[in-house]
């Protein structure tokens, strides 16, 4: 305890300690708002091209079992990005989060009655207003189960990322078990774990905003 | 005005769903597509909103072939409802009404200003409007289905059993409701059901399809039940077509006699035949048996339940069913108010309709 507070006691510490704060935001949820346009764009595809959904679907599952310090790794090879550089851990989680959430979101669609569609349809909506108006809104619960999930995996691997050099709260990790030093690590777990909680809370919160219809009972009368 | 021509679809697997349909929906009617499940009438409806294009053939709305439309403007000119109504569960009643409208361009507030008014038209409260549709009974929600139809003022509409999933006297109410609004507004509708005494109740002109999409009979619905064109029409009219088609003829000719009226609360003499007994609005309350002895003022628990009630000027099947339904055998007839004005024999009214086919020949 008294290691802890020496520890956060100097306020150069503190101001690292922010800065790797705010870089593990950046880097967790930038892929979780790039892979729900990616995830919309590709369950949509596989809603409405059944022949697409095996083959999507397959692929998104692959690649949900490559363990995430191998795809670290690989990025830069695919795409000439130096090894270094923080946008490899920003495309690795775009690419985990997006096929996380492809499937729910291709359920969801699934989901929409067809004669909701239908009646869309038939009084006079096109397609792409259809799409965003009256089926996407009605798979957002759906959609946000996805992540909610996402969001807390997203969190926990980019300290991952520490391993290979990158930013964000894993650089405590590291630090710590090289100068095994407990107080940096008990900060990092503590900071990661709030940080967590706190997007969860905003997730739902924006949730209940967007969707007021799914939270009223219906009262037949 | 809507127009069949040589209508055909056959979908991909084979299956003939309308076969070579001859048909034309006259302006400003009530027009019901009735038959057995699966012959063809949905697949007719959306052809009309080009939901399905036909094989073959060729749809005119208003002299106009439908295929020169772009179809999401041809819609938003034809108002569509559905069994279940079909309602956005993400959008408030109010909104799901003004769903055509804003489709259209209006501003917000002149869509939601125009909702209202059609929620008032069709007959629910203001405060419904900020409901979601999961909040409705299902009577209320085929309501906001129809006033959502009609939003944009469009001159046809379609519906496609739109009360099928309501309970029978939730029903009854609708389709008064439809025949109220229909006065009012002058609409071109075409109308969906597989049940044919909704069709004949509500039905300007009925077209009776048979299996295989095929057209059976066009015609009146007083004219389907008194002249069936063929087995299949009058096996589908159903077997009492005889009892129910009596519902077109005006019980006019029917002379309703005095009825012996007894006072509800107040001393009665004893009597060795039927009488009726009212409350002080002349209301039937049931009937005194003959030789009832009734010791004090007439209470109600003494007295038979009466039958059906005909009000003056309803059809002559009410007639015939108030006489065969009442114990005395005397069928008791109202006014609107309600209040009793005589009654009638079944004796009496068969001769009417027997004189009737007489003077038909
Ligand atoms: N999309 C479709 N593909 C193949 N057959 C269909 C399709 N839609 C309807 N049908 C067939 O066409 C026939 C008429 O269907 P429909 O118009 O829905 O009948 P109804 O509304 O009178 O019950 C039925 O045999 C039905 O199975
Ligand atoms: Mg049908």
């Amino acid at each position: 305890m008294g290691d802890l507070v020496k520890y956060l006691g100097d306020a150069g510490t503190r101001g690292l300690i922010l800065d790797m704060l705010l870089e593990h935001i950046y880097l967790s949820l930038l892929p979780l708002v790039i892979s729900v346009v990616l995830a919309v764009a590709l369950g949509w595809v596989c809603h409405r091209f059944g022949w697409f959904r095996g083959a999507l679907l397959g692929a998104a599952n692959i690649v949900y079992t490559v363990p995430s310090l191998a795809l670290f790794a690989i990025i830069p090879a695919v795409i000439g990005t130096q090894v270094l550089d923080i946008n490899n851990v920003v495309i690795a989680l775009t690419v985990y989060t997006t096929a996380l959430l492809t499937r729910p979101v291709s359920d969801a669609l699934d989901a929409v009655p067809v004669q909701i569609t239908a009646a869309a349809t038939a009084m006079g909506f096109r397609p792409l207003r259809r799409f965003l108006t009256v089926e996407l809104p009605l798979a957002v619960p759906v959609l946000f189960a996805g992540l909610r999930v996402g969001s807390v995996s997203n969190i926990s691997l980019v300290s991952v990322g520490a391993l290979i050099g990158t930013g964000g709260l894993g650089v405590l990790f590291t630090d710590g078990f090289r100068s095994r030093y407990l107080a940096p690590i008990i900060v990092g777990i503590v900071l990661t774990l709030l940080l967590a909680l706190v997007v969860d809370g905003l997730l739902v919160a924006l949730r209940q905003w967007l969707t007021p219809w799914n939270h009223i009972r219906g009262v037949k009368s | 005005m809507i127009e069949f021509r040589a209508v055909t679809k056959r979908f991909d697997d084979g299956t003939i769903a309308v076969n070579n349909l001859d048909l034309v929906v006259e302006a400003g009617t009530i027009t019901v597509f009735v038959g057995p499940s699966g012959c063809g009438k949905t697949t007719s409806l959306r052809m009309v909103n080009r939901m399905i294009d036909p094989s073959s053939g060729t749809i005119l709305v208003d002299g106009k072939d439908i295929l020169s439309v772009d179809p999401p403007m041809l819609r938003r000119g034809i108002g569509y409802v559905i069994q279940q109504a079909g309602l956005f569960p993400h959008r408030t009643v109010l909104d799901n009404v003004a769903t055509v409208p804003l489709l259209s361009g209006w501003s917000r507030s002149k869509a939601r200003g125009r909702a209202a008014e059609l929620l008032e038209l069709v007959g629910l409260p203001a405060e419904l409007g900020k409901r979601y549709p999961v909040q409705l009974s299902g009577g209320q929600q085929q309501r906001v289905g129809v006033a959502r139809a009609l939003a944009a003022d469009p001159p046809v509409l379609l519906m496609d059993e739109p009360f099928s999933a309501v309970d029978p006297v939730v029903r009854e109410g609708l389709q008064d409701e439809l025949l109220r609004l229909q006065a009012e507004l002058d609409k071109t509708i075409v109308f969906v059901t597989h049940d044919i005494d909704e069709a004949v109740r509500i039905g300007e002109k009925v077209a009776v399809f048979r299996e295989g999409g095929i057209l059976a009979q066009y015609d009146r619905p007083a004219e389907l039940l008194a002249r069936p064109a063929d087995d299949f029409v009058a096996h589908f009219v159903g077997k009492d077509r005889g009892y129910r088609s009596l519902s077109f003829v005006d019980a006019s000719g029917v002379e309703v006699g005095a009825v012996p009226l007894v006072q509800v609360s107040e001393a009665v003499e004893p009597s060795g035949e039927w009488r009726l007994a009212v409350d002080d609005r002349r209301h039937p309350r049931g009937w005194l048996a003959p030789g009832t002895t009734v010791d004090g003022p007439l209470v109600e628990d003494v007295l038979k339940p009466g039958g059906s009630l005909f009000e003056v000027g309803q059809s002559i099947r009410g007639a015939l069913d108030a006489a065969l339904s009442s114990p005395s055998g005397l069928g008791v007839a109202v006014d609107a108010e309600g209040a009793v004005v005589g009654a009638v024999t079944a004796t009496q009214v068969l001769a009417v309709i027997e004189g009737l086919r007489e003077s038909r020949g």
